[in-house]
């Protein structure tokens, strides 16, 4: 099996990179928190889903790779993502026109 | 490459010694074909546990009012036998036993891609089915809500509910790390020159679901998870009185539970797309349309689980989308049915047991699909909603696709997996028999359905009466043919006469090892140079 998982061109990732994009993370945390005592009517939900994306983006572009991984898997995990859009999309038809 | 023909003197993966022996040798085994089997055991085991519960059911509804059961206990039945028949039984099915067993081995592997998660798997299945089992047990009684745990209901019942919506939870890890490697599996570990259109079609159908398990069944890990919380903690996310959505809960149940369905018939549609080339000595008839309508199926079906809430409440645009949707959903399924039917078509049919299990599929997969149809136009839902009609809707679907391709699976790779052919005139006969009590069983709810007569009450209307009475001779009858065919399968698998390495004459690569397989399935690794279903 070693031949099959074996990757050839392994990224290596400075620790440097990683303790930036945590400490980006941790500032994230801290604002969709933060953000909580504002009052932003119906952008509440919109604001939280956008920070919640941004560190997602994040992991998964630096910690899980995909940033320096083959394009395959990032049109997978693209595709996911587009998946999931969806259906909150069609689940909202039912409370924007209830 | 690889030798076919009788090779009982060679170690098979059933007599191979390891570091355990016995029954540790199993249930401790990393080997994919023993895994398989360890499902096999342990579903068929359930599903006797849930046909009875069945079986008491329809007794009860022989005649109206009481008969052998009080109401509370047959809301108790029905609840348990849709979480067995649900949760243990038709989700992990196809691709937990005949995926384990024979996936590595189609597309010329020696085994999946992560052993020891595959048999983790196994035991958190185990563990999830014991927890799940428990709340009969346990606590204030049965859980009595139906195996979708609806919301406010679900927590507002004072049953037993935490154990099995925690054990409905577990065992979906089960069934996300199975989708997990077998993608992975696909995806790295095909024999060299099989590319993904020389992959046969369980495989891909296999694929398909493995990317339903892993993208879907989180949803209802969370959703389960939220009716706990509100049961412990009271916080109100289904609660009206408190700011919350009951129809949330729906919402969010349907989107794992609707592509829960193609979780359970895909792999069964791979195993019919295996068996009809075989016994029609012809290629499968429009292998790429196949592999686009697995593929559109389990797309498609992301999408269409609000025509299961059209009574719920919801909007009217959403209804009419998702009333749409269902119908698009009809295509792809009917594209394979049209495939099996034009490869059996001026093919050469040899009537083997395997086969009649194939064709019956199709038979009551269609009953199940058109009555589908009737189901997802919201008019016609709306009248037969929550009555009869949705229950042999469901069972034609469910115990009639999934069952029957379970039926046809085994039937097909007995004699890979063991090594030995079963009596095929009882199996025949077995399938007869079973085939019977099946249609005698449902189809008088279609009428009953049409008729008013409601799901999930254990008393009826006198004008009931008379196809209550034939659906459960049905019933009877059902079960009968059920003992004939696993007393010969039980009996055929220690006793029956030697197989031959491919008594079917198939052409996929199961079928050029020997039977029973080598423990590591192939000498060398195979090289791929033609198609699956190339019979020239």
């Amino acid at each position: 099996m070693k031949h099959i998982m074996a990757n050839k061109n392994n990224h290596i990732v400075p620790y440097r990179t990683y303790v930036y994009v945590l400490l980006i993370l941790l500032f994230l945390t801290a604002t969709s928190v933060i953000v909580t005592n504002i009052e932003l009517g119906t952008l509440t939900v919109t604001t939280a889903l956008v920070l919640a994306s941004l560190k997602s983006i994040l992991v998964f572009a630096i910690f899980m790779h995909l940033k320096f991984d083959q394009p395959v898997y990032g049109i997978m995990t693209g595709g996911v993502i587009i998946l999931i859009i969806i259906v909150i999309l069609i689940t909202f038809l039912d409370y924007f026109f209830r | 490459m690889t030798r076919e023909g009788n090779q009982h003197d060679e170690i098979s993966y059933l007599r191979v010694q390891g570091r355990y022996r016995g029954i540790f040798a199993w249930i401790f085994s990393t080997d994919h074909k023993r895994i398989g089997l360890l499902y096999l055991y342990s579903i068929m085991t359930f599903f006797l546990v849930g046909a009875t519960l069945g079986l008491l059911m329809k007794l009860e509804l022989i005649a109206p009012g009481k008969t052998v059961m009080e109401a509370q206990t047959y809301n108790g039945f029905f609840t348990f036998h849709g979480v067995i028949m649900i949760f243990l039984i038709i989700i992990p099915g196809l691709p937990a036993t005949f995926g384990n067993f024979l996936l590595p081995i189609m597309i010329g592997a020696k085994d999946v891609a992560f052993p020891r998660l595959n048999l983790l798997s196994w035991w958190i299945y185990v563990f999830g089915a014991l927890l799940a089992l428990s709340s009969q047990f346990m606590g204030d009684g049965p859980p009595d809500t139906g195996w979708t745990f609806y919301a406010p209901y679900s927590f507002k019942t004072t049953t037993n509910m935490l154990p099995a919506v925690m054990g409905a939870f577990v065992l979906g890890f089960s069934s996300i790390l199975t989708g997990l490697n077998f993608i992975v599996t696909i995806h790295r570990m095909r024999a060299p020159g099989m590319t993904w259109l020389k992959m046969p079609l369980f495989p891909w159908t296999l694929y398909g679901t493995g990317w339903i398990q892993l993208l879907a069944t989180p949803v209802v890990g969370i959703t389960l998870l939220m009716v706990a919380a509100e049961r412990i903690l009271n916080i109100g996310f289904f609660d009206p009185s408190m700011g919350g959505d009951p129809i949330l809960y729906q919402h969010l149940f349907w989107i794992y539970s609707h592509p829960a369905v193609y979780i359970m018939i895909l792999p069964a549609m791979g195993a019919i797309s295996e068996i009809i080339p075989t016994f029609a000595r012809k290629s499968i008839f429009g292998y790429r349309a196949i592999v686009l309508s697995t593929l559109a199926i389990a797309f498609v079906g992301y999408f269409v689980w609000g025509h299961h809430m059209f009574t719920s409440g919801m909007s009217g645009t959403a209804l009419y989308t998702f009333s749409i949707l269902t119908f698009f959903v009809a295509i792809p399924s009917a594209i394979k049915v049209f495939n099996w039917v034009s490869t059996m078509h001026a093919g050469s049919i040899h009537a083997e047991p395997p086969f009649y299990w194939a064709a019956s599929f199709i038979f009551v997969f269609m009953i199940g699909g058109l009555t589908g149809l009737v189901l997802g136009s919201l008019a016609t839902n709306v009248h037969v909603h929550d009555t009869q009609f949705v229950v042999a809707h469901f069972h034609y679907v469910m115990f009639g696709g999934v069952g029957f391709a379970f039926m046809a699976a085994i039937h097909y790779w007995f004699p890979k997996i063991y090594g030995r052919m079963y009596d095929k005139g009882m199996a025949k006969t077995g399938w007869l028999i079973f085939f019977i009590g099946f249609n005698t069983l449902y189809l008088p709810m279609f009428y009953l359905g049409i008729r008013g007569m409601p799901r999930r009450y254990f008393d009826y209307l006198e004008e009931f009466h008379g196809p209550n009475i034939i659906s459960t001779i049905g019933a009877v009858v059902l079960i009968a043919g059920l003992f004939m065919i696993l007393s010969n399968l039980i009996v055929s698998a220690r006793k029956g006469e030697k197989a031959s390495g491919n008594p079917w004459k198939g052409n996929t690569l199961e079928w050029k090892i020997p039977s029973p397989p080598p423990p590591e399935n192939f000498e060398e690794t195979p090289v791929i140079t033609r198609g699956p279903y190339d019979f020239n």
